[in-house]
């Protein structure tokens, strides 16, 4: 018998066991369900599968009688723009602060206590203050996300720039780089990779201080209409919701590891 | 092309005293090799030559001029490993080194410029033998292919002196033997003085026109960093001539 560490799932025997898990949450719930549907069937806490139909139906497919658009998609789109726009922006500071902490010590001196204070701040603290100066609109919600990641991905790009072999930025010197000229070079594009890894571990982060911003002050979005129909215990609608936030955070993760693999193809040789 | 001169140089770090009272008189394209135990200031010394570290105290000179205090393109060097550029591929390393020169903002060039320096990297490349190989990365290489790119990276911007780090003290013996051919054939084309710490005492007479034995001349064991090294032997091996010495 071959030690545990050795045996490995072939590739039909790892979908399935990868799958196994899926099944059995959705074995239980369905038992669960009809359970305590048939004791009272006006229970709302586990709803049938049919109700989920109905609710995807009416929200997905269908259009509000109040508002005239359909509700899953408005707040999908409001959600995806807010968190795009935090990202990207926290993306550009963890890039140019990032780099210049960790190339350039007098920066490093400067700028890196403070980045590592604000880094220690609980975002959702401050949420009342971005309130009260940014207003109730989208400002805020946006500079809360920006508020939680930026600084993340700022030290750690400072940090794996400065892991950055020290014989690289010597021969580059010897090759009469200037400074600009080897963080253009050398430095930036061995950032990149570590830039989408950063984003990838710090969205759910992003997406937690998205649904808090929403909870609180918001007219749409996917965070609003779960805490809004929370109201009427519809857990028809909750429980899509929540999927449906999954999938794309999900997606979201899925394609920021196929850019960094098409833009960096050297990132994982030899390893 | 450079001479190098120094005069009762003392390197000491706190009450650490590296290197004591080292004098050098090092003639233009000299091919001098360093050997010496671990911790006798080898390294040390090659540092202070890359502009990384500066002399306590003492003159180091190069053409009779001090000593710059960072490293910069008159002086080329190639460590053990991690000095190739793992995001670029064999013919953008070398490029790396004419697009610094050519393009002080966008560090790349376009139309002719980016043509002439194809042409100059192209021949560098088939003279350490890896044209076959210039699309590929750093890490898709052999470790002695490695080496002989950063030698090709080094020499790109004809530096006046090269510094080899034990260059080869990772490769396998087999392949030794090529690359000395390469870096004789580069020195005598290129007309520079190397500088190469070797832990081979048979590759140092070999290759050097001077062997330089680094060591502690007084020792304290109860101090023992009271003391540092120095150049306990200075062996001109073969007169610098000039035209250049063919490779042998």
């Amino acid at each position: 018998m071959r030690r545990l560490i050795n045996q490995k799932p072939g590739k039909g025997g790892a979908l399935l066991l990868g799958a196994l898990p899926f099944l059995l949450i959705l074995a239980v719930y369905l038992f669960a369900s009809d359970a305590r549907l048939a004791a009272n069937p006006d229970d709302k806490l586990l709803p049938s599968f049919a109700s989920f139909g109905d609710a995807i139906q009416s929200y997905a497919f269908e259009e509000d009688p109040r508002s005239g658009e359909h509700l899953l998609w408005n707040d999908t789109f409001a959600s995806l723009g807010r968190i795009a726009i935090a990202l990207a922006a926290s993306a550009a500071i963890g890039l140019v602060l990032g780099i210049l902490i960790g190339v350039i010590p007098f920066v490093g001196a400067s700028i890196g206590p403070v980045v590592a204070a604000i880094s220690m701040i609980p975002p959702l603290a401050i949420l009342p203050i971005l309130f009260i100066v940014l207003g109730l609109g989208e400002t805020a919600k946006i500079t809360l996300i920006v508020v939680g990641v930026a600084p993340v991905i700022v030290r750690d790009l400072a940090l794996r720039v400065a892991e950055l072999p020290s014989e690289q930025m010597i021969k580059a010197q010897t090759l009469g780089a200037s400074t600009w000229q080897i963080i253009l070079r050398v430095v930036l594009p061995q950032a990149w990779p570590r830039l989408l890894d950063s984003l990838r571990l710090t969205l759910g982060s992003a997406w937690l201080f998205l649904i808090a911003a929403e909870a609180i002050a918001s007219t749409e979005g996917l965070g609003y209409r779960i805490f809004l129909v929370r109201r009427y215990l519809a857990m028809d609608v909750i429980l899509p919701y929540v999927v449906w936030i999954t999938l794309l955070a999900f997606f979201m993760d899925w394609l920021l590891r196929r850019v960094r693999t098409l833009a960096c193809p050297w990132a994982d040789l030899g390893r | 092309m450079a001479s190098v001169s120094v005069r009762h140089l003392w390197k000491e770090y706190g009450s650490h005293v590296v290197i004591e009272n080292l004098n050098l008189e090092i003639l233009d394209h000299e091919f001098v090799t360093i050997v010496g135990a671990s911790g006798c200031g080898k390294t040390t010394f090659l540092r202070m030559l890359l502009g990384m570290e500066s002399p306590t105290r003492g003159e180091f000179l190069i053409d009779g001029k001090p000593l710059p205090s960072e490293p910069g393109a008159d002086r080329g060097i190639v460590f053990q490993r991690y000095s190739l550029f793992p995001h670029l591929t064999v013919m953008q390393n070398l490029l790396l080194a004419l697009e610094f020169a050519g393009a002080p903002f966008s560090a790349r060039l376009f139309g002719k410029a980016k043509r002439e320096a194809l042409e100059k990297a192209k021949s560098l490349l088939d003279a350490v033998g890896l044209y076959e190989s210039r699309d590929r990365y750093p890490a898709q290489l052999s470790g002695g292919m490695q080496q002989r790119l950063s030698i090709a990276q080094s020499v790109i911007r004809e530096p006046r002196i090269l510094l080899l780090d034990e260059p080869f003290g990772a490769l396998d013996p087999g392949i030794t033997a090529d690359m000395h051919q390469l870096i004789l054939k580069l020195w005598a084309e290129h007309r520079m003085t190397i500088f190469m710490i070797t832990h081979d005492l048979k590759e140092s007479f070999e290759l050097g026109t001077r062997v330089l034995v680094f060591d502690k001349v007084r020792h304290d064991p109860q101090a023992p960093e009271r003391f540092g090294a120095t150049v306990t032997y200075n062996l001109p091996l073969k007169p610098v001539r000039d035209p250049a010495p063919s490779a042998p």
